[in-house]
């Protein structure tokens, strides 16, 4: 059957650009927080790392729920989308707001880190996934090397 | 309205300022919270029509969505982040 009721319990590819999301953010986070440790010391880089964190774990949060609703029906992935969208914007939201009156954190480094770190994760994994998708023998299959063996 | 509000109570100009900037970065961060909602929503919708028509195609529709969700709610993050620079910084 075929519809809006299907599930899909294979494939899980949200799992996997946030994994690899989460590979890359590796190598972008010792910049920002070298940037905040110049720019406003000790407090920026703590501030920038807090960022970095927050981002990396909506990805994640944001892919485990669509992820499960997927495995439940292709509909409830709808449901995920728009009820995950506000429960994380409302879960960064009650994060920044506990953490923003503590000693060690500055508001500019982490706001600045908040989008640098979301846009730049974004553009990089989306160069990746193009050229993936326009061009699917660039990505190794199973399959592949299993002809290439023969 | 704040300046009415603000006449009849005798609020001081600090606080009306700061009634103002309440006021404002409050309205900064829920209208750019949802545009993002909007977008979302259509996307993920046309995402499971295309599911639901193309079930092969699944993969490549989910990551696809999964991306475009991401860089919807990013003008959210650019709200928030406008939000608590403008009340708290």
């Amino acid at each position: 059957m075929t519809g809006v009721a299907e599930r899909y319990d294979s494939a899980t590819p949200e799992a996997d650009i946030a994994k690899d999301l989460v590979r890359r953010s590796v190598w972008i986070a010792p910049a920002l927080i070298a940037g905040g440790a110049i720019g406003w010391g000790l407090h920026g880089a703590l501030s920038a790392a807090v960022g970095v964190g927050i981002v990396v774990g909506n990805f994640l949060f944001s892919a485990a729920l669509l992820t499960w609703g997927a495995r439940i029906s292709v509909a409830f992935v709808l449901g995920m989308a728009m009820f995950g969208y506000v429960l994380r914007l409302g879960i960064i939201t009650v994060v920044v707001l506990l953490i923003k009156d503590l000693a060690w954190v500055e508001l500019i480094p982490l706001g600045f880190t908040l989008i640098i770190t979301h846009l730049g994760l974004l553009l990089w994994e989306t160069q990746y996934v193009s050229a993936s998708l326009a061009f699917p023998g660039l990505k190794p299959t199973p399959d592949l090397d299993t002809t290439s063996k023969e | 309205m704040l300046s009415v509000l603000a006449q009849q109570f005798d609020i001081s100009g600090a606080d009306y300022i700061a009634g103002q900037e309440a006021l404002f970065a409050g309205l900064a961060y829920g209208l750019s919270a949802l545009g993002p909602a909007i977008g979302i929503g259509y996307l993920v919708g046309q995402s499971v029509q295309a599911m639901a028509r193309q079930p092969e195609a699944a993969g490549m529709v989910r990551t696809t969505m999964f991306l475009g969700v991401a860089f919807a709610e990013a003008l959210a993050l650019i709200g928030f982040v406008v939000f608590i620079l403008l009340k708290f910084a």
